[in-house]
């Protein structure tokens, strides 16, 4: 019977989220005043040490991201700290524990980060259906301020760091990043064409650094007690926990944080207290729309980066929606592919018309007699379009159909 | 408060767009952006009516159209619909005598469906303003709606 290690929600139902004397007395903006003591490059080479991985989906290295920013473009006079707190992917709530019952943890890590690249300027990206993050986090950057956490002349450093919240209005596609700057400058929100990466061009043109909320809330820590602190939880190459949210048939749907390299069956059995009462385990899709789905086969895998692409499965977002017999894996596959009809820009040709394409074929699906050989044309046609779209939202779709494809071929086929 | 006096608060720069729009949207009644909104914002921000209407068409949370005083927002992704947000919707119609998109002819509510709200622990979930309601069931809606139409 494993349990959780929290790291990013030690404090989450212990303390006040609208007091930072709270936070500080539960050992907050401590990691902030070590962190001012040090040399900015230290602390990316701690992160890089540390392994820290961004926990928006991507899984890239922080302490790199951190260490290309800080280098990107040396004669631009400003750079930028962008927080992604645009959580928009189904079946994920872990920014918005954070935001609501701990801001000030994230905020103190988006200031050190702000130092590690020498940035003045941060902006938290909230979508704007959170209506209690952002009340939160205002309030949070408020107190933030008025303690000398925020503003000129940090904790007398003579570091300088201002921190603004921008809203979205909506569009999932925002939360990728380099939409997000779009979106940031007052654009709509039509991807960008990488490279230029955000570490070299990002918001109005600066180097920028582009961070999840939970990666962010892991940096305290980190710089507080250190790399091999951190490397005792979850793997080599996966190190630190990771909250996962989950949800569907199980008995205790919510939060859970433990170190990578938990197993499926460990989460769903152990912290999430089992399957509903009559139910059994069918299928989980893990990530969210942009995910995958896994059978039982999968129940025993170790949840890390490489291992679950390795067997081309997603970790993703942390989200894992649990299916029981009975369900659908076929609804919740329409579902996620309407979900991509809906969210796409229509700016290139292969998204906007394959995603549509995508819920007419899987809609017919049932009603063709060479249901097969239309499934594997789907397949094929989401090939295509993760080779020819802009952005990466045109490259998903192929992640949850062919994952269902992979391992329900027979329900999806057979009406 | 008048369009000057909320276009105003933040500064006139682009950036700000969808904060202003925001701001604006939320304080008519009618919770949507009027021409003269829009054209207003273009003036402050030095930008064409196209670029501000093409950002105000862009995001699903801005609306051109009137709608109602509280806008209701039923989740229909992956867990809630697994969790039956369409026996929600179906209540709600029959609640509000009215389908998905159209406004209560009182003006008090406008019944729209929304992407994930990030409660899928507590599926299947709505919004109705900025308050979150989860784990409905004919008898929470019947309970809420009600609430809401008693206060007016
Ligand atoms: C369509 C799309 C939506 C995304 N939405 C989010 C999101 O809501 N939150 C997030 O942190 N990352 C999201 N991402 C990933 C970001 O592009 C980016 O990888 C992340 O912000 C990097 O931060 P990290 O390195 O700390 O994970 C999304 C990506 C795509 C393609
Ligand atoms: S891939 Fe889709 S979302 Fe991305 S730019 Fe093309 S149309 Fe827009
Ligand atoms: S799927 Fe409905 S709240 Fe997440």
């Amino acid at each position: 019977m494993i349990k959780e290690t929290r790291i990013v929600l030690k404090n989450i139902g212990k303390i006040n989220p609208e007091s930072i004397d709270d936070y500080i007395a539960a050992g907050g903006y401590k990691g902030l005043r070590k962190a001012l003591s040090m040399d900015p490059l230290s602390i990316i080479d701690e992160m890089t040490e540390a392994g820290l991985r961004g926990r928006g989906g991507a899984g890239f290295s922080t302490g790199m991201k951190k260490k290309f920013t800080s280098q990107g473009c040396l004669e631009c006079p400003q750079r930028y700290v962008v927080v992604n707190a645009d959580e928009g992917e189904p079946g994920t709530f872990k920014d918005r524990v954070i935001m609501e019952q701990d801001p000030h943890l994230y905020i103190e890590g988006t200031i050190i980060a702000g130092y590690s690249i020498q940035a003045t300027k941060g902006f938290i990206y909230i979508r704007a259906e959170y209506y209690a993050s952002i009340d939160k986090t205002r309030k949070a950057i408020k107190a933030a301020y008025e303690k000398g956490f925020l503003g000129s002349n940090i904790l007398g450093s003579g570091f300088d760091f201002d921190l603004e919240i921008k809203l979205g209005a909506g569009s999932y596609l925002c939360g990728e990043e380099l939409t997000m700057l779009e979106s940031l400058e007052g654009k709509r929100g039509n991807p960008r064409i990488k490279p230029p990466f955000p570490a070299e061009k990002g918001v109005f043109g600066m180097p920028t650094l582009v961070n999840n909320v939970e990666t962010l809330a892991n940096v305290p820590h980190i710089v507080l007690n250190g790399k091999d602190w951190y490397r005792q939880f979850g793997t080599e190459r996966s190190p630190g926990t990771k909250v996962f949210t989950i949800s569907g048939q199980v008995r205790l749907p919510g939060h859970y944080e433990i170190g990578l390299g938990v197993t499926l069956r460990q989460l769903i059995d152990d912290l999430a207290g089992g399957m509903l009462p009559g139910k059994t385990f069918k299928a989980a899709l893990l990530g969210g729309a942009a995910g995958t789905f896994v059978d039982a086969s999968m129940l025993d895998e170790k949840m890390t980066y490489d291992n679950l692409r390795e067997k081309g499965a997603t970790l993703g977002s942390g989200a894992v929606i649990v299916l029981a017999e009975g369900d659908s894996v076929y609804d919740v596959l329409l579902n996620c592919l309407r979900f991509f009809r809906h969210e796409s820009c229509g700016k290139c040709v292969p998204c906007r018309v394959g995603t549509s394409l995508l819920v007419r074929e899987t809609e017919n699906l049932k009603n063709v007699a060479a249901g097969k050989a239309l499934l594997d044309r789907m397949v094929r046609e989401s090939e295509i379009m993760a080779a020819t779209s802009l952005c990466p939202l045109g490259q998903s779709p192929i992640l949850p159909l062919e994952s269902a494809a992979r391992y329900f071929e027979s329900e999806l086929v057979s009406g | 408060m008048s369009t000057q006096n909320i276009l105003e608060k933040h500064a006139p720069e682009r950036h700000n767009i969808l904060m202003i729009l925001h701001d604006l949207q939320d304080h008519h009644p009618q919770n949507y952006l009027t021409e003269e909104a829009l054209e207003a914002t273009a003036r402050y921000l030095k930008l064409t009516k196209a670029s501000v209407y093409g950002v105000a068409g862009y995001y699903t949370m801005f609306s051109l159209k009137p709608r109602g005083r509280h806008i209701i927002r039923v989740c229909v992704s992956a867990v809630c619909e697994l969790k039956k947000s369409e026996s929600v919707i179906a209540h709600l119609e029959s609640t509000l005598g009215i389908k998905t998109g159209q406004t209560t002819p009182c003006g008090l509510f406008t019944l729209e469906l929304s992407e994930c709200i990030g409660q899928c622990h507590e599926a299947p979930s709505m919004m109705i303003g900025q308050a979150v309601y989860n784990n409905l069931d004919a008898e929470r809606i019947r309970e809420v709606i009600e609430s809401i139409r008693n206060q007016g």
